[in-house]
């Protein structure tokens, strides 16, 4: 192997000035502000003539009295503090933290779009459609379908949605199913989904080989005959592994009169390469935030737009686009439609950035991403078997997932520990305790992710640090079960935060 | 064998490729999709065109171009001279939001996690959710919801939880967004349908029909909270405290939804009179407008009904050594541990939009949130009484109002307004029923109006001339 390594498990993550900042509130004086207000040129309205008891005369709420420049430290240096895909390699399975290029961010930010009010008349918002227009038209070339929705906010929203519409199929054709097929492997919105529906999750054991199989659902058919309204599969799955039956899954579902639900979470393993629309997914939801590089934004704004075949069209929710001519409009007059999911029209901003990057890359790069996403898991699933356990034999696509089976048992040393020294190397650690099915036997999961975005030389520098602490388990298990050692907090007691919740800032 | 990657994002060289390939023991990068059956597989290549940076600028400057916006990126740079609002208000954000926002360890963090190396994440959540409790006036807030919409229509599913009843009962003017969004998140629920009081939702104040309100609640034993906007869809403070009493009468809960948090800089906040769940929408005070979305969802209740809450939850602890540090908490009520038994589905909320707006409330802070309040007072009054001058409008409703408010076209449609006036590079409001607000029938001479610190008073005249000369 002609590996251009760095020194075997050298931490990358050195030591630099970093400032604790106490909490906003905590600190500035009594007067002081950050306000920049013009004057008032009008003249001044007495609140209490006007509202009577309902008056405020407090002097406020509690914000804090600080001035620009302590709020600018402050969250300057707050956001020192964070870990982020723009300072290292963020293997998070099933979450794509691919990195987000920098031209979205000022595409997003032009007033064409930035500027738009989301009431404003629709002979002045053209260029908004035009957009909205566009990224469905490239998201239906992408997933094979005939419509997408942009409204839900993020993924969960997607997939309330998507069973929403399921539902609305059923009950336009006089049903009411309310079983929804999902593996054990599924992310946890996907049953909460379902139950906001007011439907019933039946659970589907993944087989020994990770995979869903056809039988499996065939039998779960069977037992709720004429009352399954849908299955919702991942695809991959949580497990990095392609559905090999989906196909004959598909077949056995409909058959039973149910749709197939896809939660498109990962579908950075397959553009260009399948197109769900095509092979017997009814509907899917599409992570903007993750395939479609819009940052996460340490938790949101995500969008989960939502991909549909023709038959249902229909129950999208309102309002759609519609081109007429050269023209854009919005159309509200949809009678069979699930309604709103939310104000106006969904993250729109998010809308922009990821028509940028798919504009940018264009079929020959979303294509090229996917390989490369797909080339970098294997690779490392190539470097880590002997190290870690590998959970599945089936081959990898965009993850990979090892537990701590030989690792716990030669050296006690487990997943979290693993995850905690990691950060002493310089790296966010990847998912763990996830998917459920890896977890089963008291051995905890990694589920690793590297994205198309990353060199070789990051990928060999982490498989390098991994190596480097499942080898100082053997030597020194202590290490890594008190780590971290060199992030500026150490362990924190999650019980207690629980026990005795403190969830906002009171003064002393 | 050339040794170029071919995608800037991409770094991949022929070269790395063949190395990996090697390690990996495949022939080819294709031989790694070779277990994927046929029948799955896409049958021709993804036909979208790629395009360089300068071409890619090039097109969406012209997508862009194809709007007129209502907020320049400076001043008024090519934008109209707007007075919109109807549940987005935009604000001047000062300049430090957005710089401080592009700090790549705010926008390209994820989720946090891993505490040890999310301390700046969760340490701003939990000073959102203080600014929240605080301008709300309740004893715990959540990390954000999506919007004001889909956070009015999660305080329904909490408040059903928390009384174990099934009806909600929207009274008065809510934002119609609001109200559609309820509709649609309780149409899977059984019974769940809301009692909708129709003829009489509002009255010639503007304000919840009380009366009406009263009889709607006795209707039913099975009532679980009653939903008002303050101010509401026209701008009309309602009078919470009245609201809260008769709901409270009747075992329901007070829901609160609110699409202007500046309010509470004049006004006594929601929980200090009563309200049991306040939800609101701060995309007006976090970023420019961005078409609605994203914005971030408030979400506020009392501290009892902490373990009811939806979403995520940031609690102060300690870590190894004693140091004061943040988790996120209480997670039994979510998804990821609870799966079908979670309080919510939520999942990813808007975390960067919340940080936005904390920023600038700590910018604004205390003594600034009531003068940007006496600000906006000020100016809507002044607007007011001028338009009340005109003979081509009259003040819709009589209750008192914050910065937006509500007139009547005499004799006509407010869509034909705004239209004309758009044409003339004003947005002089929105009609109550333009596309997708209220149903078309009662209020189609309606238009709302918005008016801020943003606006002079020469920018106010302005406005008040243009809508003297549409109904010339």
């Amino acid at each position: 192997m002609s590996d251009k390594t760095t020194k075997t498990g050298t931490p990358i993550a050195t030591r630099q000035l970093l400032h604790t900042s106490r909490p906003i509130f905590e600190q500035g004086a009594p007067g002081r502000s950050g306000a920049s207000l013009p004057p008032l040129d009008v003249p001044a309205v007495d609140a209490t003539k006007l509202y009577g008891a309902a008056a405020r005369t407090d002097g406020g709420p509690s914000l804090p009295e600080v001035s620009e420049v302590e709020v600018t430290r402050h969250y300057t240096r707050l956001s020192r503090w964070n870990y982020a895909i723009d300072i290292g390699l963020y293997p998070l399975g099933s979450c794509t933290m691919k990195y987000n290029p920098k031209v979205n961010e000022r595409v997003a930010r032009m007033p064409g779009f930035a500027g738009l009010h989301p009431a404003q008349p629709e002979s002045t918002v053209e260029g908004a459609l035009e957009l909205m227009w566009g990224l469905e038209r490239t998201l239906c070339e992408i997933g094979g379908f005939a419509r997408v929705t942009l409204q839900p906010a993020a993924g969960a929203q997607g997939e309330l949605c998507g069973v929403m519409m399921i539902r609305a199929y059923h009950a336009d054709k006089g049903r009411r199913p309310s079983k929804v097929l999902i593996p054990d492997s599924a992310h946890g919105t996907n049953p909460a989904s379902v139950a906001l529906n007011g439907m019933e999750t039946v659970s589907l054991k993944t087989g020994a080989d990770g995979l869903v199989s056809v039988e499996a659902v065939k039998a779960a058919c069977a037992a709720h005959k004429d009352d399954v309204a849908a299955i919702m599969i991942t695809n991959p799955s949580t497990l990095g592994l392609f559905e090999e039956q989906l196909g004959e899954i598909a077949d056995v579902v409909h058959e039973a009169g149910g749709l197939v639900y896809m939660d498109g979470a990962n579908l950075n393993a397959l553009l260009g390469k399948v197109r769900p629309g095509e092979a017997g997914v009814d509907v899917m939801h599409i992570n903007l935030h993750k395939t479609f590089t819009t940052p996460h934004g340490g938790g949101g704004p995500g969008s989960g737009v939502v991909g549909v075949v023709s038959r249902l069209e229909p129950y999208l929710p309102t309002p759609t686009v519609e081109k007429m001519g050269e023209k854009y409009r919005l159309e509200y007059n949809r009678p069979k439609s699930i309604g709103r999911l939310r104000s106006f029209f969904g993250n729109f901003g998010m809308f922009v950035r990821a028509y940028t990057y798919i504009r940018e890359l264009g079929g020959p790069g979303l294509t090229l991403a996917t390989e490369m996403a797909v080339l970098n898991a294997n690779y490392i699933r190539a470097k880590l078997a002997d190290a870690y356990s590998l959970a599945y034999d089936k081959p990898s696509m965009h993850e990979v997932v090892f537990t701590d089976k030989k690792l716990k048992r030669d050296t006690g040393v487990q997943t979290l520990d693993v995850a905690k020294r990691l950060m002493d190397f310089g790296y966010h650690p990847p998912t763990i305790y996830f998917p459920l099915p890896a977890v089963t036997g008291g051995a905890g999961a990694l589920m690793i992710e590297p994205t198309e975005t990353e060199t070789p030389e990051t990928l060999d520098a982490f498989c390098d640090a991994m190596r480097a602490i499942a080898d100082e388990a053997k030597e020194n298990p202590e290490i890594a079960k008190n780590a971290p050692h060199g992030t500026a907090l150490r362990r924190l007691d999650e019980t207690r935060a629980a026990r005795t919740p403190k969830l906002r800032w009171t003064r002393e | 064998m050339s040794n170029s990657n071919k995608q800037r994002y991409i770094p991949h060289t022929d070269d790395d490729v063949a190395r990996m390939l090697g390690v990996v023991g495949k022939p080819t990068v294709e031989s790694l999709f070779a277990h994927i059956p046929a029948r799955l597989r896409a049958t021709r290549p993804l036909d979208i065109e790629p395009l360089d940076e300068n071409s890619l600028l090039k097109h969406l400057g012209e997508i862009g171009s194809r709007s007129k916006p209502a907020i320049g990126s400076t001043y008024r740079d090519g934008a109209a001279l707007s007075f919109l609002g109807a549940g987005v208000t935009p604000h001047t954000i000062p300049s430090a939001v957005d710089m401080l926002l592009q700090r790549s360890e705010w926008y390209t963090s994820y989720t946090p996690y891993q505490p040890e190396i999310s301390q700046g994440t969760l340490q701003a959540i939990f000073e959102f959710q203080t600014m929240v409790c605080e301008i709300y006036g309740l004893g715990v807030a959540n990390a954000s919801m999506y919007d004001g919409a889909s956070a009015a229509a999660e305080a329904v599913l909490m408040a059903r939880r928390v009384t174990g009843r099934k009806h909600a009962i929207v009274a008065g003017a809510v934002h119609p967004h609001y109200d559609q969004t309820i509709d649609s998140y309780l149409a899977g629920e059984e019974s769940g349908s809301h009692e909708d009081l129709a003829e009489t939702r509002w009255g010639d104040d503007g304000r919840v029909a009380l009366k009406a309100l009263e009889q709607a609640l006795a209707k039913s034993e099975d009532v679980a909270c009653v939903v008002v906007q303050t101010p509401n869809f026209f701008g009309v403070v309602e009078d919470i405290k009245a609201l809260a009493d008769l709901a409270h009468a009747r075992g329901a809960l007070l829901v609160v939804a609110n699409t202007e948090p500046v309010a509470f800089g004049v006004l006594q906040s929601p929980g200090a009179l009563g309200a049991d769940i306040v939800v609101g929408e701060g995309l007006g005070l976090a970023i420019p407008p961005t078409m609605g979305g994203p914005g971030v969802g408030l979400f506020a209740a009392k501290a009892e009904y902490t373990r009811q809450l939806p979403g995520r939850l940031v609690g102060e602890t300690v870590d190894k050594d004693g140091r004061r540090g943040y988790v996120l908490t209480l997670a039994t009520r979510e998804q990821h541990i609870r799966r079908e038994k979670a309080t919510s589905n939520i999942c990813t909320n808007q975390g960067l939009i919340a940080l936005a707006f904390t920023i600038h409330m700590s910018l604004v802070g205390k003594r600034g949130l009531v003068e940007l309040a006496q600000l906006n007072l000020a100016k809507s009054e002044y607007a007011k009484q001028q338009i009340a001058k005109l003979n081509g409008f009259s003040m819709a409703f009589s209750g008192p109002t914050f910065n937006e408010f509500a007139v009547r076209v005499r004799g006509g449609d407010a869509n034909v307004t705004v239209e004309k006036l758009a044409d003339q590079g004003i947005y002089a409001g929105c009609a109550a029923t333009a596309p997708g607000m209220l149903p078309k029938g009662k209020a189609d001479d309606v238009m709302i109006i918005a008016v801020t610190e943003r606006h002079s008073k020469a920018d106010i005249d302005k406005l008040v001339s243009a809508l003297d000369w549409v109904q010339a």
